[in-house]
């Protein structure tokens, strides 16, 4: 359009901040109140909404947290039982609780397990499947489209799907496993029969290994699309001045796809790191009685910290001063661990 | 036309230099894939796909047949009917957990209408916010904008119990507001949206609308939101889907209610200590059955914006 006559202008006169002095005084409180406070207006929606729902939890979560907040219904000798929310400040004691009680160092430990189990394969074949993508392939969006089937299922769906495949009895884990000749002997006494296949939810291994099929299964394509999208943009002379040294393609991955992504691989660690710390849909819905109660199975094996802490709020101890403690502990956590990962980034970064 | 012009060189990759190496170092987008490569993609595809597919079986099937020894049932029977009735409380059958807490129906409209109230939402701020950090000059933006983007890393688990207090107070708990109120505006939206527009429109046409008297308001109507629709459908997808998917937020806030959505209504669909597994299926599959349709039809859109987002960052 007329725009190009219009930019030599405007490039000459320097910055957007003149525009105002063109339109003459009749306009300037306008234009003034255009170029000071619009801009703010433009932006406010978000930083309104974050500070009420973002930021302010957050705090308001400290604040619960150094009072005893149980939720009672006392029975008057009338026998009308009304809800009555107790609320005293205890200082610490909350804390002291929660890191004195296994529950929470377990689901801590529980929740950095699993994430660690979880996100090194993940990674890994993501990046390889981002490599088995970054190809000239036939029905090229069919794949990447394919791929994120996973991504976009409802994770409630999907792990209700993945519950009954782990079934102790005849899941199709199981059914799988029995090909290969593992069974197992379930029941008691004159009442027990060989199985195919392995109890899942009986073992720390076997349990999480279950999770981790789930977890991977959900976010594997998704991390290789980002891994993809990072490939596509190396500079393709790259790569022939590598292939004239006589590197494979496996090697060519590694050697120098990988290190070329590092910015994104660094960006997926932070994410999936972000997502493990917030683990619950799965090992919530991994129990196969959902009346079960406490949660993470027989000796809480595999309950993390999110499920603890909707536990301890919503579920029976109904306390949710012990649940913000939980909370900002694992806010502690989570900036411990950002912390770590800057200090890594940098390393590795700075070592090139 | 200028903005393309402007585009172009970025976004097309540098034609090979040595042609002569060609041959020996193709890059990998340029070596067509062997059949092994397309073996590994198919099984990948399968894996993806299968889970969900079984489901969309099984609820056309009673429970014997989930738990059947032997190799998985892969074609459907005469159920379908049958489970929907049950799942929607139309029947009662001897053997069957009541349901009337579900209400399926009802959460899988709560659902629709969330996500068309928060996709609409965030797509107007976050295209108004985007713009403004892209492309407007104010005190402080800088650090703003950092702050928006470190508020991506802070984990929405951290203010729940404080989140759940305030809800109370306000009265919203077991109202649709308490699940659609937080989701109005997100801070990758205004990540991608300021990408995007810093990108595609150049500062000149927005200095030439000002040089002509356009206000604020009137450029982001009139130049910025025609050049962003591309971008506004992505980020409306991904919202969708996130939208839909809720579930340990909408499990608190809405669960059990009648503003409860499709995320908690499954959850509770597991009624007793040995669920109807058929039930709990019937239920997962029709849940994800929109947003796989979604995928068929703008699964294109959807893979570019998780690729864009990803590389811009």
């Amino acid at each position: 359009m007329s725009a190009s006559s219009v930019t030599a202008d405007s490039a000459g006169a320097t910055g957007t901040d003149r525009g105002g002095k063109h339109k003459g005084p009749k306009s300037s409180i306008w234009a003034r109140f255009d170029h000071v406070v619009v801009p703010y207006i433009l932006v406010s929606p978000f930083f309104i909404l974050f500070i009420a729902f973002g930021i302010f939890p957050i705090v308001y979560s400290a604040l619960v947290s150094f009072q005893t907040y149980r939720a009672e219904q006392p029975v008057y000798p009338s026998g009308n039982s009304v809800n009555l929310y107790t609320e005293r400040w205890v200082g610490l004691e909350n804390y002291q609780r929660v890191l004195t009680n296994w529950d929470f160092t377990q689901a801590l430990l529980n929740t950095l397990g699993l994430f660690i189990v979880s996100a090194i394969p993940q990674l890994f074949f993501a990046l390889v499947l981002a490599s088995l993508l970054n190809r000239r392939l036939r029905a090229q969006s069919l794949f990447r489209i394919g791929i994120l089937i996973p991504y976009i299922t409802p994770i409630v769906a999907s792990t209700l799907v993945f519950t009954t495949f782990f079934s102790e009895q005849y899941g199709q884990a199981n059914w799988v496993l029995g090909l290969f000749g593992v069974e197992h002997t379930s029941g008691v006494g004159a009442a027990a029969q060989e199985y195919p296949g392995i109890d899942w939810r009986a073992e720390r291994w076997s349990a999480w290994l279950a999770l981790v099929i789930m977890i991977n299964w959900k976010w594997t394509g998704y991390n290789a699309l980002l891994y993809l999208a990072a490939m596509q943009s190396i500079p393709k002379d790259v790569y022939e001045a590598a292939a004239l040294d006589g590197a494979g393609a496996w090697r060519q991955l590694w050697s120098i796809t990988v290190p070329m992504i590092r910015p994104m691989v660094i960006f997926t660690v932070v994410l999936s790191t972000i997502g493990s710390l917030q683990l619950f849909a799965e090992p919530v819905l991994f129990d196969e009685d959902p009346s079960s109660g406490e949660g993470g199975g027989l000796r809480h094996l595999w309950r993390t910290v999110a499920q603890l802490i909707w536990y301890t709020g919503w579920g029976d101890p109904n306390d949710f001063g012990l649940a913000g403690a939980m909370s900002w502990l694992l806010f502690v956590v989570v900036v411990a661990l950002a912390a770590f990962n800057a200090f890594i980034s940098n390393k590795i970064g700075g070592r090139k | 036309m200028t903005a393309t012009a402007e585009k172009a060189p970025q976004a097309q990759p540098e034609p090979p230099k040595k042609q002569k190496a060609a041959l020996l170092g193709r890059s990998p987008q340029d070596t067509p894939a062997g059949w092994f490569n397309y073996l590994l993609l198919s099984i990948v595809l399968f894996l993806g796909a299968w889970p969900i597919y079984w489901a969309g079986i099984m609820s056309t099937w009673k429970d014997d047949k989930i738990y059947q020894a032997g190799a998985p049932q892969v074609t459907p029977g005469p159920f379908f009917k049958f489970n929907w009735d049950i799942m929607t409380v139309n029947i009662r059958e001897p053997g069957y957990p009541p349901y009337d807490n579900v209400r399926f129906v009802q959460s899988f409209v709560n659902s629709l209408i969330v996500v068309a109230v928060v996709v609409a939402a965030t797509l107007f701020f976050c295209s108004l916010a985007g713009f403004a950090f892209a492309k407007l000059r104010f005190r402080g933006r800088d650090p703003l904008f950092y702050f928006v983007v470190l508020t991506l890393t802070i984990p929405a688990q951290l203010g729940i119990v404080g989140a759940y207090q305030i809800m109370d107070t306000l009265g919203w708990v077991d109202t649709l507001l308490a699940v659609t109120v937080p989701a109005l505006v997100s801070a990758f939206g205004v990540f991608y949206m300021r990408q995007f527009i810093e990108d595609a429109i150049p500062d000149e046409i927005i200095e030439s609308a000002r040089v002509d008297g356009a206000s604020t308001f009137r450029v982001f109507w009139e130049i910025v939101v025609p050049t962003v629709r591309p971008a506004l459908g992505v980020l409306g997808l991904i919202t969708a889907v996130n939208a839909w998917n809720e579930y340990q937020w909408a499990l608190i806030a809405v669960g059990g209610s009648d503003a409860q959505t499709i995320g908690p209504a499954l959850h509770n669909l597991r009624v007793g200590n040995t669920p109807k597994n058929s039930i709990v299926l019937t239920g997962s599959f029709l849940a994800s059955l929109p947003l796989i349709v979604l995928l068929a039809v703008a699964g294109r859109q959807i893979v570019r914006g998780i690729m864009e987002g990803a590389v811009k960052a």
